[in-house]
């Protein structure tokens, strides 16, 4: 008798479903490897970057998915050096999004660079310096960790299970996975702070600049509590959204409420650190360049201040407050709404410690610098996302992802 | 070589710019472009494509006719000696590949094009657009590369160049100063293309250490500035103007403050090196 390849006690959908829904995604994600060629072989010339926008909509995603990836190593912090057990439940799935979160930044920043063949000189001839450095490498060896966190969750697929040597590692593997994630846990303060820092130590741009500890700005500190924050709420949104198309529950609420209550309280505490930092910012820093708060929220078509009213109440202060609340956790709609809405604040934050930076004029003779992606930037943006979900959708069907989901679905 | 170079006086090289004298020609840009292999294409209309290592600004004071002035400010790099005079300048710093250089010797900054993988961390650390990406590959009209600078090697697509101040033409001026025994070049041995092309004497170039080259008075002159000062970058590049709305469009000032209250442009610290 062959073993199914499908884990035992779930039911998945029908293989002719399955295959009709991977081709749809599939027809996404090959318009993105399209561009992706286009942009490898004719240059960046295939993008809307300028010189005044070397970084653009690429950096913005490599960010943004860097923070929500952060699900990964804050859950793990919690479940194995923590021990909050109960998080087990959730911790795979934390895995699989943290490492389509970092495979999807490398490819992206693979993209990004002007000679894609000279990428490795980064590590080779590396500037000990510079921030991009320090990222270049905690984030290599961060997805290093992540594929070993990944790599037992593949091997409990029932037919690899079957094979004694790839049983015994995976059961080995478990072992020690808290090696890992602690691991996991120093390279991500570090990368994450360091994505902070890249434009935190932009002396020139008084924008992004923040001074700081040592030689880390507060952009440094701040990058990784946020990313610890609302990687978790990410990690939440997706299991979400992952119930409402397999139309099944698949982790009891408990789990989704007591992840909440810790991003509510690390967000509302990275909140008064963010606005403390924007206080200062705007009070002494700025202006001991020559600017008041307002030269960065005016005159220009797209920046006014509702995008710092909508990173910091809208997006942080609102769903910190519903997230620390009983009565938030406890009602699912404003559970999710407030994970949603922090999951977008973050986005802001890395938009506009990317994008603004780079918009905001500072000779007084230049004009705010706008800048429109191509359709090859947003098909290369979008590619990742097809290739999360259809990695997403091979590990819900033929991994045990969710150790809850046969008792939270009895009738199938 | 049968014998060593021997130890010279530590340099800052730097430019001064009267913009008072600035008649908008457009010379040194020219002269730029050949000099220094800068491709251009068919289209140059948006600027933020060009790769212009020397680009002039036209600004004016914002007043209606007849009271319109109207000043020309040529800007090729800044060559920033960095916050604490130190090297550290915006570019220098941030490059994950050390593929842009201080030259403690001469204070040049330089960019090294077969080392740059065009990561563009430079560019977004530069608070004046002076780094130039390159978007294509650089081609040049027929027959054209014939007259290509054999000094200046031509740059690929995908790295990021900037103005060098002629650093090539240093390194022939020291070279011909060592075949001939001597450890010092003179002034007008080194000169880079833009100053050389200027027609109204705009440009004026040299060591801002020393007190025998032009530029050491000029640069200390009470109508000399640098722009955006406010960010402590420290360029090496000065102007010069009598006008005082001129110097208020080359750094932000918050309501109140004025051009006259700062102090004057060449610090203390210049000197001390």
């Amino acid at each position: 008798m062959t073993t199914p390849a499908i884990p035992e006690g779930v039911k998945r959908c029908s293989t002719r479903k399955f295959a009709i829904w991977l081709a749809v995604v599939g027809a996404v994600l090959l318009w993105g490897v399209y561009a992706m060629f286009l942009v490898w072989y004719k240059g960046l010339n295939q993008t809307g970057m300028n010189d005044a926008y070397g970084f653009a909509l690429w950096i913005w995603a490599d960010l943004a998915v860097i923070a929500l990836g952060g699900g990964a190593f804050f859950s793990g912090f919690l479940t194995y050096i923590i021990g909050k057990k109960e998080l087990k439940n959730v911790i795979n799935y934390a895995v699989i999004i943290g490492f389509i979160c970092y495979s999807s930044a490398l490819l992206i920043l693979a993209l990004d660079i002007g000679q894609p063949l000279r990428g490795w000189f980064i590590f080779w001839h590396a500037n000990v310096h510079s921030m991009l450095t320090e990222v270049a490498f905690c984030l290599s060896c961060y997805f290093g960790v992540l594929t070993i966190e990944f790599i037992p969750v593949v091997l409990e697929n029932p037919k690899l299970d079957r094979i004694p040597f790839l049983h015994h590692l995976s059961h080995n593997l478990h072992e020690v996975m808290a090696v890992f994630a602690a691991t996991g846990v120093f390279l991500s303060f570090f990368h994450q702070g360091s994505l902070g820092g890249v434009a935190g130590v932009l002396y020139g741009r008084p924008f992004a600049f923040r001074e700081g500890l040592l030689i880390w700005p507060w952009t440094f500190f701040l990058f990784t509590w946020s990313a610890a924050a609302v990687g978790p709420c990410f990690t939440v949104m997706v299991t979400w959204l992952t119930e409402k198309v397999t139309r099944k529950k698949l982790v009891k609420q408990e789990i989704f409420q007591l992840l909440g209550k810790i991003s509510g309280w690390m967000l509302l505490t990275y909140m008064i650190a963010k606005i403390a930092d924007t206080l200062y910012w705007a009070v002494v820093t700025a202006p001991s360049k020559g600017f008041a708060l307002m030269d960065f929220y005016s005159n220009n078509p797209v920046y006014g201040i509702w995008i710092l009213i909508a990173e910091l109440v809208v997006c942080g202060l609102v769903p910190a407050f519903i997230l620390i609340s009983r009565k938030g956790r406890e009602n699912n709609t404003m559970l999710i709404t407030a994970m949603i809405l922090a999951v977008i604040g973050v986005c802001i934050n890395r938009w506009v410690m990317v994008l603004q930076v780079m918009a905001a004029p500072l000779l007084p003779f230049q004009e705010w610098y706008m800048y429109m992606p191509t359709w090859q930037e947003v098909a290369t943006t979008i590619l990742p996302v097809a290739y999360g979900i259809i990695l997403i959708s091979l590990a819900h069907r033929y991994l045990p992802v969710f150790p809850q989901e046969k008792e939270l679905n009895p009738g199938n | 070589m049968t014998k060593q170079a021997r130890h010279t006086k530590t340099k800052r090289y730097g430019m001064v710019i009267d913009l008072d004298r600035c008649t908008g020609c457009g010379a040194c840009m020219v002269a730029c472009y050949a000099e220094n292999n800068v491709p251009f294409r068919k289209d140059e209309s948006d600027k933020m494509l060009s790769l212009n290592w020397l680009r002039v600004f036209k600004v004016d004071n914002g007043k209606p006719f007849p009271d319109t002035e109207i000043c020309y400010i040529p800007k090729p790099c800044m060559q920033c000696d960095g916050r604490h005079m130190e090297g550290h300048s915006p570019c220098v710093s941030v490059c994950p590949a050390v593929a842009t250089d201080y030259d403690e010797p001469t204070g040049v900054v330089s960019q090294i094009y077969t080392r740059c993988f065009g990561c563009r961390y430079c560019m977004a650390a530069c608070p004046y657009h002076a780094r130039k990406f390159n978007w294509w590959d650089p081609v040049w009209p027929a027959d054209m590369e014939k007259y290509l600078n054999p000094d200046v090697s031509a740059r690929m697509r995908g790295v990021v160049e900037k103005c060098s101040f002629c650093y090539h033409r240093y390194q022939k001026a020291r070279d011909s100063a060592y075949v001939e025994g001597r450890d010092e070049i003179a002034e007008n041995e080194y000169q880079p293309a833009c100053a050389e092309a200027c027609p109204t004497r705009a440009i004026t170039f040299g060591d801002l250490l020393n007190p025998e080259h032009e530029v050491y008075e000029l640069s200390r002159s009470k109508k000399a500035f640098r722009l955006l000062e406010k960010l402590k970058t420290n360029p090496k590049v000065y102007y010069l103007t009598a006008k005082n709305w001129v110097r208020r469009k080359a750094d932000n000032y918050l309501e109140g403050e004025s051009p006259a209250d700062r102090k004057p442009a060449h610090k203390a610290e210049t000197a001390s090196h």
